[in-house]
């Protein structure tokens, strides 16, 4: 075990804490190093379920077979995944269900990798152009707060709500190139 | 080995009424298009979730539904059209496995819906090879009305997570047109199994 599994930011446990605490049973997503304390937390709670996609799209797709079924279930992605949601947001809009998704940022802070960025500046207009709510938390004590209203609007609410989390929560990727 | 449906002799819209009246606690989902009409056609009932578009999604959505109702038979039935679109769907139930999910793709390598153009499972997708290899635990594929009993049997057994194959004619069917109003089969659906609305 490596420090940076033994002890995550604080923001990052604070967001598994929301979706155990709010009953979520399945979460589906494709990874991110962002994300990765949660999965991680996931799929070490036996109440909960991990499913991993090959596309975002199949996790709007799936968030709602849970619905259907009456569970809780919650869309882990990065920005660039965004794009591959959108004709399947469809279904999100068309029968109302309940949906909350949590988004890392790509390509806005200390980007190094240019083909991060067309999506990542693309993102919320996209996914507020297919009707989603977008909130954004940027620095790490107003995670929660942010986290937790988007939760509640989803499934107290019925909307469909995302919160972008901004990559300077995630800080640099570090890359080895020279000079 | 290639195949072709050139030589198919199920009618779907028979196949799909057996298939469901042998399988009468099952929830359903359907792909878009002839799917939807051939489920609608055999008898409306609010276990009954029609999609209209998010093509490539059935499947997924039956997983999620799958994985929350566990003692519950879960039939998605969908064509080669909608299943192609979502292919990557089949690996991602591959490592799920829930064994109460069966996928039954009515396979007519055609896009019925918009004008019979032959599709990749007439150009050499092999969609059953596909879902082996996925690691979907069993994979049937059909050529013989007289299978829907034994596929009924595997449904409602809720022993292995399925993936079948159904070789359909390409034939072009009156559509029976299911309701399309997305929040009411919703929420049907959910009355169904006792779940109120948020």
């Amino acid at each position: 075990m490596n420090s940076a599994i033994a002890s995550p930011p604080m923001w990052q446990e604070e967001i598994f804490s929301i979706l155990k605490e709010g009953g979520v049973r399945q979460v589906a997503y494709v990874p991110d190093a962002g994300h990765a304390h949660v999965i991680r937390r996931v799929h070490s709670d036996p109440d909960m379920r991990g499913v991993v996609l090959t596309t975002e799209e199949e996790g709007v797709a799936t968030v709602c077979g849970a619905w259907l079924g009456g569970q809780r279930s919650v869309l882990l992605m990065q920005s660039s995944g965004v794009g591959n949601c959108i004709n399947m947001l469809s279904l999100i809009q068309n029968c109302r269900f309940p949906f909350f998704s949590l988004i890392t940022m790509r390509g806005e802070w200390a980007e190094f990798n240019p083909w991060q960025a067309p999506m990542g500046k693309a993102t919320q207009g996209a996914l507020e152009l297919m009707g989603v709510t977008v909130l954004r938390a940027s620095k790490p004590d107003e995670v929660a707060e942010t986290v937790r209203a988007g939760f509640d609007a989803a499934f107290e609410g019925g909307e469909s709500v995302v919160v972008l989390l901004s990559q300077s929560l995630i800080g640099r990727k570090k890359w080895e190139h020279t000079k | 080995m290639r195949r072709t449906n050139a030589v198919a002799t199920i009618d779907r819209r028979a196949f799909v009424s057996r298939l469901l009246a042998a399988c009468p606690q099952s929830l359903v989902i359907t792909g878009l298009g002839s799917s939807s009409y051939d489920v609608f056609a055999a008898g409306d009932r609010p276990e009954n979730f029609y999609l209209w578009g998010a093509m490539g999604g059935a499947a997924v959505v039956g997983l999620g539904l799958a994985l929350a109702q566990p003692e519950r038979s879960v039939v998605v039935i969908t064509g080669d059209g909608e299943q192609l679109m979502g292919l990557g769907a089949l690996s991602t139930i591959g490592a799920q496995q829930p064994v109460n999910l069966s996928i039954v793709v009515l396979d007519n390598g055609h896009f019925g819906e918009t004008g019979m153009q032959p599709s990749h499972t007439s150009l050499g997708t092999s969609l059953s090879a596909v879902a082996r290899g996925c690691g979907i635990g069993n994979i049937v594929e059909i050529d013989e009305m007289d299978s829907v009993e034994s596929l009924a049997q595997v449904v409602n057994s809720r022993q292995d997570c399925t993936f079948a194959q159904v070789h359909i004619r390409a034939d072009e069917l009156p559509r029976a047109l299911p309701p399309r109003d997305g929040v009411y089969l919703k929420n049907r659906f959910r009355a169904a199994l006792g779940l109120a609305p948020f």
